[in-house]
């Protein structure tokens, strides 16, 4: 009897074993991991409709939110359990470590390929969120490792009617017009303006708009690169917006501690009457309020020195697992994902700017005036470098304590620059 | 016989048992045993989260030992820890024993204060967002307290409960109580429960009143209880992330973060998984220090 219990227990644990070392092979099935809630049911239904035209099942799964996703991709990363399709949403940093690691596929030749077809299909900046150039500064080999599925831009979003209500016509070229528009708004009890700055990335977002502005590229990248000092009077100038927002009265009472999602919800209940948020917006303003009537603008500048760049690229950019045993099936359906009609079913009904440029001609007038902001969109993943996260937490954290009147401008700066000054000195 | 085959004759005995309790062993070695141990290796490391990673042997912890948000964010969780023994768990007590008497709608009030426990924590945030939401509409407050401050003639009280440094972590401390309170509350009337009627009654006889009897009866008989709650408080409060997440984000500035998010904004905002491994080492011996501590108080209270 004991004999007999001893052999069970042995294959059992030589079964589970067997099990956990199993290696995977190739099939005509693709598996695939997103974090869009809003996209799942599209996905699922081009998914379907990739199997009936070529007999490839695409599974799809969903796991949000994307904070969460990002750990799940980094976890299975370690342990080598990548699907054949996934997203990378971390900074560019982390993306170029995963692709020295092997863990994404280069898409060069796939995307030059017939006269550089797929490559010339879609849009440029999108394509820059996984671009590595030759000599990057990431060590990477250059090439194209990611295909984006849309494109997003942060722009500001006004509504018509609250607009009117305080007997503005047209909507601000400049920052000084913004301001007025604010104070004709508070005069009529409506709240000028909303965003979701409890999240630091969408303030430092609106923050490096400004940078741009008042400083031009060049001196935002010598700053990172330790050249110029943030107690510059530039960089001040940056912070002053912050504090003429404060003082003027144009920003929701708790600002610093709103999610976006609390902020997309305030602007189409129509409880402020301008937003700064990314085009995905327009599908969730659709399906809070849809009867919501609003334009798209660009941050109003407040200088004219040089131009107010705007965050655009890739809006969601996948991956193809570079060990997988499926690497060609999930390039070609990533191709076939990204052709025109199937960008135009994804537009529609997901209300998101489409990767493909030919896909243009389908989307909503209000994503059309979303597009055109992709002429002026600049982004982190584009630049040639970018700085420290240590630094960029403490200047957002410190945009945080000058809106709540609890620090200047200049204390923030030498704040910023000390944090800048000890990571430069770690990084010799 | 010698040791040699005494050893191996315990091994041929008990070789049954050890085979059914290796799976168990081996789970709890995969799943606890293994991630416990990394987390400690990585600690010394300097790891982005991917790729190599690079030994920097103590200067994670140097570097925290020096950390002022750290140990502001350790006194935070303190001060939420602090609130709820003040105050969560005296009320929790107390409506433990109201309820453990013969009053009316008894069973009604046991689920009425378990209600706000079984919430997810996300649902409770949400729902005291919309009460602190410090915004109007066409002059009307959103927000359901400001709204009744305002109605009830105290204008003067309105105010962004959550975006005031002043007022922000105290409000966390409030909801985090709201929400603990019934664990508490269910615990300690388990506990009531099982003190034998019959102490009470010969306290009675003895001419014991009300609060001789609550002094000299229950709170002896309930200090094995009482201390599982102050434990399961401190450990619960300390480690509060969730609520914090849903009430103000990413934070009001640094005012409102607590050692499990500096935790999760090293490994997120700047990927120093290093950093934030040693961060959670640092932070568990606090709590196992202050376990330990409350431990020792309690023996000795039931020792005097």
């Amino acid at each position: 009897m004991f004999k007999i219990k001893l052999k069970l227990c042995s294959c059992l644990i030589l079964v589970f074993m067997a099990g956990c070392t199993q290696a995977p092979k190739p099939s005509n099935k693709i598996l695939l991991w997103h974090w869009m809630t809003d996209r799942n049911d599209t996905f699922l239904k081009l998914a379907q409709q990739y199997q009936k035209e070529t007999g490839i099942q695409v599974t799809v799964e969903l796991f949000a939110p994307s904070d969460s996703y990002s750990q799940k991709i980094i976890a299975a990363a370690q342990a080598s359990v990548l699907p054949d399709i996934y997203g990378i949403l971390d900074k560019k940093t982390i993306a170029s470590d995963f692709i020295q690691a092997g863990f994404v596929a280069d898409l060069t030749g796939d995307m030059q390929a017939n006269g550089e077809a797929w490559e010339n299909s879609l849009f440029d900046k999108a394509l820059a969120d996984k671009r590595f150039d030759t000599n990057n500064t990431y060590g990477v080999k250059a090439g194209i490792y990611g295909v984006p599925i849309d494109v997003s831009n942060e722009q500001m979003i006004y509504n018509k009617k609250l607009l009117s209500k305080a007997g503005i016509k047209t909507p601000p070229l400049t920052f000084d017009e913004f301001i007025k528009d604010a104070q004709a708004l508070r005069r009529v009890g409506v709240t000028p303006f909303v965003s979701g700055w409890g999240e630091l990335w969408l303030l430092d977002c609106f923050a490096s708009n400004y940078a741009f502005n008042i400083m031009g590229e060049e001196k935002v990248f010598d700053t990172f690169r330790g050249k110029v000092k943030y107690t510059d009077p530039d960089w001040i100038k940056v912070l002053n917006v912050f504090v003429e927002l404060r003082d003027k009265g144009v920003l929701i009472d708790g600002i610093v501690t709103k999610g976006n999602k609390y902020s997309e919800q305030d602007f189409a209940l129509e409880r402020a009457a301008f937003a700064f948020n990314g085009s995905w917006c327009v599908n969730v303003y659709h399906d809070m309020n849809p009867d919501l009537d609003y334009g798209v603008i660009p941050p109003p500048p407040i200088s004219t020195a040089y131009p107010l760049k705007i965050w655009g690229s890739a809006g969601s950019t996948f991956v193809v697992n570079a060990a997988s045993p499926n690497k060609d099936k999930a390039i070609a359906f990533l191709k076939w994902l990204t052709a025109a009609q199937q960008q135009a079913v994804l537009a529609r009904e997901t209300n998101n700017l489409p990767s493909n440029k030919e896909a243009l001609s389908t989307i909503s007038p209000i994503l059309g005036e979303f597009a055109k902001g992709m002429d002026q969109s600049t982004h982190p993943n584009m630049w040639p470098l970018n700085e420290d996260p240590s630094v960029s937490e403490v200047f957002d954290r410190g945009i945080q304590a000058i809106i709540i009147g609890e620090k200047t401008p200049e204390q923030v700066a030498q704040e910023v620059q000390i944090i800048k000054d000890r990571q430069m000195a770690k990084g010799n | 016989m010698n040791t040699k085959s005494k050893i191996s004759g315990l091994l041929k005995d008990n070789i049954e048992n050890f085979l059914f309790v290796l799976p168990a062993f081996a789970i709890f070695c995969v799943f606890y045993i293994y991630p416990f141990t990394n987390m400690i290796y990585i600690s010394f490391q300097d790891w982005i989260g991917i790729g190599p990673m690079h030994f920097v042997g103590l200067q994670n912890y140097k570097e925290l030992m020096g950390d002022k948000l750290w140990w502001d964010s350790i006194w935070h969780a303190g001060y939420i820890t602090l609130f709820a023994l003040c105050f969560q768990n005296p009320l929790a007590f107390a409506l433990a024993l109201a309820c453990d008497r013969e009053i009316r709608l008894k069973r009604f009030y046991r689920v009425v204060f378990f209600i706000a426990p079984v919430l997810s924590e996300v649902v409770v945030g949400l729902i005291w967002n919309w009460i602190l939401n410090p915004e109007t509409q066409n002059g009307q407050h959103i927000g359901l307290l400001n709204h009744f401050l305002y109605a009830s003639g105290f204008p003067q009280l309105v105010h962004d409960w959550l975006g005031d440094p002043k007022t922000a972590l105290t409000t966390i401390a409030i909801v985090n109580s709201w929400k603990g309170f019934g664990w508490g509350f269910i615990i300690l009337l388990a506990g009531l429960q099982t003190i034998d009627k019959q102490l009470y009654e010969a306290a009675k006889i003895d001419g014991a009143g009300a609060w001789k009897t609550f002094t000299n009866v229950t709170i002896p008989m309930m200090l094995p209880v009482i201390l599982v709650v102050m434990i399961l408080t401190i450990l619960g409060c300390m480690q509060v992330f969730v609520l914090i997440l849903t009430l103000v984000n990413e934070g009001l500035v640094n005012h409102t973060d607590v050692p499990v998010t500096r935790i999760f904004s090293a490994m997120q905002n700047t990927n120093r998984f290093g950093y934030a491994c040693a961060e959670a080492v640092v932070f568990g011996i606090i709590l196992v220090s202050i376990s330990f501590l409350t431990k020792k108080l309690s023996d000795k209270a039931k020792q005097a």
